[in-house]
């Protein structure tokens, strides 16, 4: 009886995490922009540097209800990290700079941690957002070897692997954002599909319930804030590698502030949110600042507020007959029920 | 699943970005320009320039069609780098101008070295910029250019101790440096050297610690834009009425700024390379054209240095004939000498820096307007850090 029930459950869980054709179509088109756009490398590293930055809010925003203006300084920590060791030869190859960029972010995530989720949403605002504001004054004040307000000068990145070299075009630089995206994000899904994950939308639906049902609440969101910051990190040291600079800048509260809005625009809680938003956000921005490069960001800011007021909603009106359509036709050609395509709703 | 209308509409975006395009022979000059954030003033003096340059001198040389390209970059150095890269790869253009403050100059450095594309500074300040790569060439002015006449003049006219306040980044530390080289060595003291926070200009409690040691001056650069504030705050403290003198570059008066600062600025004494007043014909019929495109703005020392971009730019591709490799266009550059409408300046071709008169002037209301009038001049200034080092 109660083994049946596991299987149950089990099976359940699997079929949730099953990857749907509409996602499997998503990756396949970011990796063909590789072929479909040559020239746009530059803006589509961004983008997907942003992309990993927003995941990362993501995952703490949409699966744990923590609200931060702070994940720059996990960014901007991890940028530093990654420019340091390479301008002083610590590390050279840059992947192993990555990955070590990733846990010196998440160690800070994870000291902090209990900081941030001692209070409530607007403290833990105020907090994240005085932890990157501290961490960048002190990037400021000791400018001999961060560079102050002139940046990170004469970082000198090797070729990945001893293989790819980083080339003027940003062609391998956006490969290796690409890549490094898609394992993040196949990170990320496996662990907000896990049990861990259910876990933690009983922690943003209700921390008490969740205690009293026997979920440790506190080490839980330890963890995912801890996980969320090495994502942020591994964003920010892909930023310093594939621009072989760093700046004062990786640690300003635009750049958490953007965060936001990105996710707004994308939506949150099913993971590409915060994927869809950079690259909508992204295109829009540099479309726009290139018909007007004074006033962009006054165009970018109606844009937002035209899609928080009469946008969203509105939306997701238009595409509910599209959507059931084309879950029809997905259901047919896999031949399974289709109410397990639209699990996720 | 909400993500598959967002996924049309990022395709549709894709498309869209993707589809702009022009034509391959024309030349292309890309000024990457703060047009947003704090150093905006910059961005929209080069700018207009820019634009007046082209509309005064044609958009043909040597036969080819001349393409403007303004890119914001919000002075952030690593836009100012993705944004240099798109343009030297996607854009192809001839030169790289603008770099409204000197980190973004430096960030872009490398990839003028590796496109052969020429880069044209005509804002930041630094002196070592021009050393950064051998496609660097600089129509805008060094700091220590302004700041070691002034401490020549100083010195000579009764000012004896001086507290420097600098904004913290390479020009603050450049201009606090070469001024107290050589003020200490014509026999000057400085009290105390004082640095605040590029990012957040509030001067107050820095401007309380200077008036506490009554100096004679204080010694004052911050970057252009900011004057304003400074000499306010300045006056709320009554250290105009203590007898304290104002001196510096000339980015502190900047003409853009100088007429909202109001009396307390009268009198400030100030070394720079340009003044809206500059006494000669061919300043008088910039200032006259600039003004008049412009809803009578002043130009200032960020307008002129993109307005001599321009022209050097321009002559460079006439002596080439058109030719736009970064080889040709660099030893083109090299040695040019015209009568701008600061005076007469040259490229040092040693440096690919620029050479050219400093002025003294003191801030005066002329015609009830404020103006930096010019009465003493320092002809034919190399910039002394690098002209210090060959020594």
């Amino acid at each position: 009886m109660t083994s049946a029930a596991a299987n149950e459950v089990a099976a359940y869980l699997k079929r949730r995490a099953r990857w749907s054709p509409l996602e499997i179509a998503f990756w396949v088109f970011a990796f063909a922009t590789i072929w479909l756009f040559p020239g746009k490398y530059l803006i589509l590293k961004d983008t997907a540097i942003l992309a990993l930055f927003a995941l990362s809010l993501d995952l703490i925003l949409g699966y744990a209800g923590i609200i931060s203006l702070g994940q720059a300084a996990f960014f901007g920590l991890a940028g530093y990290f990654s420019g340091l060791v390479a301008k002083y030869g610590i590390i050279n190859e840059p992947l192993l700079a990555l990955i070590a960029s990733g846990l010196a972010a998440a160690a800070l995530g994870f000291v902090t941690s209990f900081l941030v989720l001692r209070g409530s949403d607007l403290t833990r605002l105020m907090v994240t957002l005085g932890v990157s504001l501290m961490l960048g004054e002190v990037a400021n004040r000791y400018s001999n070897i961060t560079g102050g307000a002139d940046g990170l000068q004469g970082v000198d990145i090797q070729p990945i692997l001893g293989r790819f070299r980083f080339d003027l075009y940003g062609h391998n630089g956006y490969v290796y954002c690409l890549i490094v995206l898609f394992i993040c994000f196949v990170l990320a899904r496996r662990v907000v599909y896990s049990p861990f994950g259910l876990s933690l939308r009983a922690v943003k639906g209700n921390p008490l319930r969740a205690a009293a049902i026997g979920i440790p609440v506190k080490w839980r969101l330890v963890a995912v804030y801890t996980f969320s910051a090495g994502l942020a990190g591994l964003a920010g040291a892909l930023l310093t590698q594939t621009t072989a600079f760093c700046s004062l800048d990786v640690f300003s509260l635009d750049r958490s502030a953007d965060l936001l809005l990105v996710l707004i625009i994308g939506g949150t809680g099913y993971l590409y949110g915060g994927l869809i938003g950079a690259v909508i956000y992204k295109l829009l921005q540099d479309w726009i600042a290139n018909l007007t490069p004074q006033y962009w960001q006054f165009w970018i800011g109606l844009v937002l507020v035209v899609i928080v007021l009469a946008g969203r909603e509105r939306m997701q009106g238009w595409i509910a007959a599209a959507r059931g359509a084309l879950e029809d036709a997905t259901a047919r050609v896999a031949a399974r029920p289709a109410k397990f395509a639209s699990d996720r709703q | 699943m909400k993500f598959n209308h967002l996924l049309m509409a990022a395709s549709a975006a894709f498309a869209l970005a993707a589809a702009s395009g022009a034509r391959a022979d024309d030349i292309k000059i890309g000024f990457i320009l703060p047009m947003t954030g704090q150093q905006q003033s910059t961005g929209k003096q080069e700018a207009a320039a820019a634009k007046l340059f082209m509309q005064q001198n044609g958009d043909t040389v040597a036969g080819k069609k001349v393409e403007l390209i303004i890119k914001d970059d919000g002075a952030v150095p690593d836009n100012s780098k993705r944004i240099a890269q798109d343009l030297i790869v996607n854009d192809k253009v001839a030169f790289l101008a603008g770099f409204g403050v000197t980190p973004g100059a430096l960030a872009v450095a490398p990839l003028a070295t590796e496109g052969k594309t020429p880069e044209i500074v005509t804002a930041a300040g630094t002196s070592i910029i021009t050393e950064k790569s051998p496609y660097i060439a600089r129509t805008s002015f060094t700091l220590a250019q302004s700041t070691v006449p002034m401490a020549d003049w100083a010195a000579q006219n009764g000012i004896k101790k001086v507290v420097s306040m600098v904004s913290d980044y390479a020009p603050g530390a450049d201009a606090a440096k070469s001024f107290a080289a050589e003020f200490t060595a014509k026999g000057g003291q400085i009290l105390d050297s004082i640095t605040f926070p590029l990012a957040n200009p509030d001067f107050a409690p820095f401007l309380q610690r200077a008036a506490d040691q009554k100096p004679d001056a204080i010694f004052v650069f911050v970057p252009s834009g900011q004057g304003g504030i400074f000499v306010k705050q300045f006056a709320e403290r009554g250290m105009d009425k203590a007898g304290i003198r104002i001196i510096g570059p000339g980015d502190v008066t900047d003409d853009d700024l100088l007429n909202g600062m109001g009396d307390p600025v009268l009198g400030a004494i100030t070394a720079h390379i340009y003044s809206a007043d500059h006494n000669s014909p061919t300043n008088k019929a910039f200032v006259d054209a600039f003004k008049k495109a412009n809803n009578g703005m002043r130009p200032n020392f960020m307008a002129v240095g993109a307005y001599d971009g321009m022209h050097l730019m321009y002559e460079a591709l006439k002596k080439t004939g058109g030719k736009t490799d970064g080889d040709s266009l660099i030893a083109a550059i090299k040695g040019m000498a015209w009568e701008s409408p600061r005076g007469p300046i040259s490229i040092d071709p040693d440096t690919r820096d620029i050479i050219q008169n400093v002025y003294i002037r003191t801030v005066e209301r002329k015609n009830g307007e404020l103006y930096n009038v010019e009465f003493e001049t320092f002809p034919s200034v190399k910039d002394p850090i690098k002209a210090a080092e060959k020594k």
